[in-house]
């Protein structure tokens, strides 16, 4: 009987901490039966082995931050037929785009011995903003059983179920006490995408908004309530800029706070 | 003669985007470059105005494979500048999670990134296909270290419950306990594994290296301790900076460190070993017997042996500490912020890690300093291969290339930590 070709999946790093990527092999229990269902064609963190593309597949870490990367994406969207962006530096530019808030030369002075040695763009952008994505993974890191979850719809050929709405849905289904209402803590819950089971209020402190913006969030209200449990702007300004800073929602939001 | 070029270009099996370029005419080596091109992120710039009580959370995202490590440089720092003590269960506790970090990263380096170099396979999952056991153990192995370090930290990557004092909430004395049967078998494990890995093929290659650790009066060293060599180095963490430096070269956007004036050293798992062989618990201490290395061991292709060691003891360690644990009154002591300058040292899966951070009265960075331990390993990464490859020049090219790979992969090098440390005015205080 002839055999199936299976499909290849390939893994890209851009600029990012490796964790999204790593969280493929924290799937102890899952991983040998995923590389049973596909040929893993690209994944330099785990292998050596090195096949051509094009791939069925592609899931790609990290923000663009170097000219050279710029290139390199295009080229692997070429080579790509479903392309995933996994985690907050490749959906939203990650913490390193909290330099796109800075003055880049006052920046660049300050911070490089040698320069020269150095090739660096002045922002850190999402792979969106330079090639079509295909779905978009969200988290600081992602979820694993959504990783899954993505792979598995891929591999099914349907579309994957990763809720869109609050962290604050998941908090309820939880049965969690609101931080907010019953402690006065500053929570993002309530503006921040669904995706981490509400794991921050589970531990008795506010949601810092890893999985980024949810769809349509209410950021000036949230701020409003942020203002009367007494924080200051400056400290709103450093909540909206965390992991998802240069997400759209967010970025204007701390902007706004910020004289 | 003929000269002759490896290049890697792309390194494997590492943390991170690196490569490896080398000259040699004959037999003569001419170059050695461990190339760094991870692209550069910046945070010791953008530390700069953030809050004090901020800090564990984002320098954790600079690795994600030993996050924690960062978590307990940065809390040890913040609380050495506001000239708070946390001990009793809280201390506890960190060691705690320190364990799970070592367990699942030792796990994943010995496994799925060194043991394929040993057998000749390209990765783990090619590996399971005649080493089906091994690889299941090892997986096993990674997510026990994974768990404990959910349950203490709310997940395994970037986790949530670290903070300057403590922690949001600690875990109840059954949460622990649920973990005991768990880990038992994880030490057990991690025994088969220092046997199985001791059985791997080890080229000779025994060096004289500066090695460089923490050590503590009673405790093979995590979060504590004073730094140590075996050329009689002897200082306290926040001297630092008055004994080593970094060096900005142009192949690497990784700064390069010494031991000042300009000695290179090594950090990680073969360091702390050699340094503190008398502070491992008599069960890995008998595990490394039996696995035939002694007190001593400068073979760093050894090194996957002294990893596996490791996991021994923090599984050990993480019974011990589990056995005595009384939860808390409070999760965390109380921080009052002062202007000052805090120092950090801990003991990363990959060698020490050091922050330094300076701050205002309100607690905000002024500035900040990481040190982590690839960018130190980086000088002795490239020596190893200048010994190493005349020794074996004879072999042909894809094997002498691979021979280089696995040399590299001794040190676990995580290049995405590696990075982002440019920030060479951070000096002035």
């Amino acid at each position: 009987m002839a055999r199936k070709a299976k499909p290849k999946l390939a893994v890209w790093k851009f600029a990012s901490c490796d964790g999204c990527q790593l969280s493929l092999l924290d799937c102890e229990d899952e991983l040998l039966a995923v590389a049973g269902e596909v040929d893993i064609a690209n994944f330099a963190e785990a292998s050596r082995a090195v096949i051509k593309g094009p791939y069925d597949v592609s899931l790609v870490e990290g923000s663009i931050t170097t000219p050279h990367d710029a290139e390199r994406i295009h080229h692997i969207r070429r080579a790509s037929k479903f392309l995933v962006t996994i985690g907050a530096c490749a959906t939203a530019g990650g913490i390193q785009a909290l330099r796109n808030f800075a003055n880049v030369e006052k920046f660049t002075s300050i911070v490089y011995a040698t320069p020269a040695y150095i090739q660096t763009l002045s922002k850190s952008t999402p792979i969106s903003e330079h090639i079509r994505v295909d779905f978009e993974l969200r988290g600081c890191p992602i979820n694993k059983q959504q990783l899954v979850e993505v792979l598995g719809a891929f591999l099914n050929h349907r579309k994957p179920v990763t809720p869109e709405h609050s962290v604050c849905v998941e908090c309820k289904s939880r049965g969690n006490v609101c931080v907010m209402v019953a402690h006065g803590t500053p929570c993002l819950g309530p503006v921040t995408h669904a995706g981490c089971g509400a794991l921050c209020p589970s531990y008795d402190r506010g949601c810092y908004g890893c999985f980024g913006p949810m769809e349509s969030p209410n950021t000036k209200s949230l701020s409003e309530g942020w203002v009367h449990l007494g924080v200051k702007e400056a400290d709103l300004v450093r909540a909206f800029r965390g992991f998802n800073a240069y997400s759209e929602p967010f970025r204007r939001e701390s902007e706004a706070h910020e004289k | 003669m003929k000269s002759r070029t490896i290049k890697v270009d792309y390194l494997a099996r590492v943390e991170g985007e690196g490569g490896l370029y080398v000259k040699m005419k004959g037999d003569k080596l001419l170059d050695v470059k461990l190339k760094i091109f991870e692209p550069p992120r910046f945070f010791e710039a953008f530390l700069r105005g953030r809050n004090y009580s901020e800090a564990p959370d984002i320098t954790a995202r600079i690795c994600g494979i030993c996050p924690v490590a960062y978590q307990m440089s940065s809390v040890h720092a913040m609380e050495d500048a506001f000239g708070v003590k946390v001990e009793g269960p809280l201390r506890d506790l960190r060691r705690l999670i320190y364990c799970g970090e070592w367990i699942e990263s030792h796990a994943l380096h010995v496994y799925m990134l060194h043991a394929p170099d040993f057998l000749g396979y390209q990765d783990a999952i090619q590996m399971a296909r005649d080493h089906a056991d091994a690889v299941q153990r090892g997986l096993k192995l990674k997510k026990t270290g994974n768990d404990l370090v959910t349950l203490v930290g709310g997940r395994e990557i970037h986790p949530i419950n670290v903070r300057v004092g403590g922690f949001y909430k600690v875990p109840t004395r059954s949460e622990l306990d649920a973990l005991t049967d768990r880990l038992k078998w994880a030490r057990e494990a991690a025994i088969e594994t220092v046997r199985w890995v001791a059985t791997l093929p080890f080229p000779e290659f025994e060096q004289d290296y500066v090695f460089v650790a923490l050590r503590h009066p009673d405790e093979y060293p995590f979060n504590e301790g004073h730094l140590v060599s075996n050329r009689g180095l002897d200082i306290l963490i926040r001297n630092y900076e008055d004994h080593f430096a970094e060096e900005h070269v142009e192949h690497s956007n990784a700064l390069h460190s010494v031991l000042k004036p300009d000695t290179n050293y090594f950090v990680g798992p073969l360091a702390r070993y050699n340094l503190n062989f008398d502070r491992l618990s008599p069960v890995a201490q008998e595990a490394a017997r039996a696995a035939g290395i002694g007190p001593v061991c400068r073979n760093p292709f050894q090194s996957i042996i002294v990893r596996s060691v490791e996991i021994v003891q923090a599984c050990d360690e993480a019974l011990r500490i589990i056995e005595r644990y009384q939860p808390p009154e409070k999760p965390a002591v109380e921080i009052q912020p002062r202007a000052g300058t805090g120092h950090g040292c801990s003991e990363a899966p990959r060698g020490i890690l050091y922050h330094r951070y300076r701050l205002d009265a309100a607690g905000v960075i002024l500035d900040a300093k990481i040190v982590p331990p690839t960018s130190q390993n980086q000088k002795t990464i490239e020596r190893d291969l200048r010994e190493f490859i005349p020794k074996f020049s004879h072999t042909p090219q894809a094997e002498l290339q691979w021979k280089c790979e696995q040399a590299i992969r001794n040190y676990d090098p995580c290049i995405s930590c590696s990075v982002h440390f440019l920030k060479l005015d951070l000096e002035r205080e």
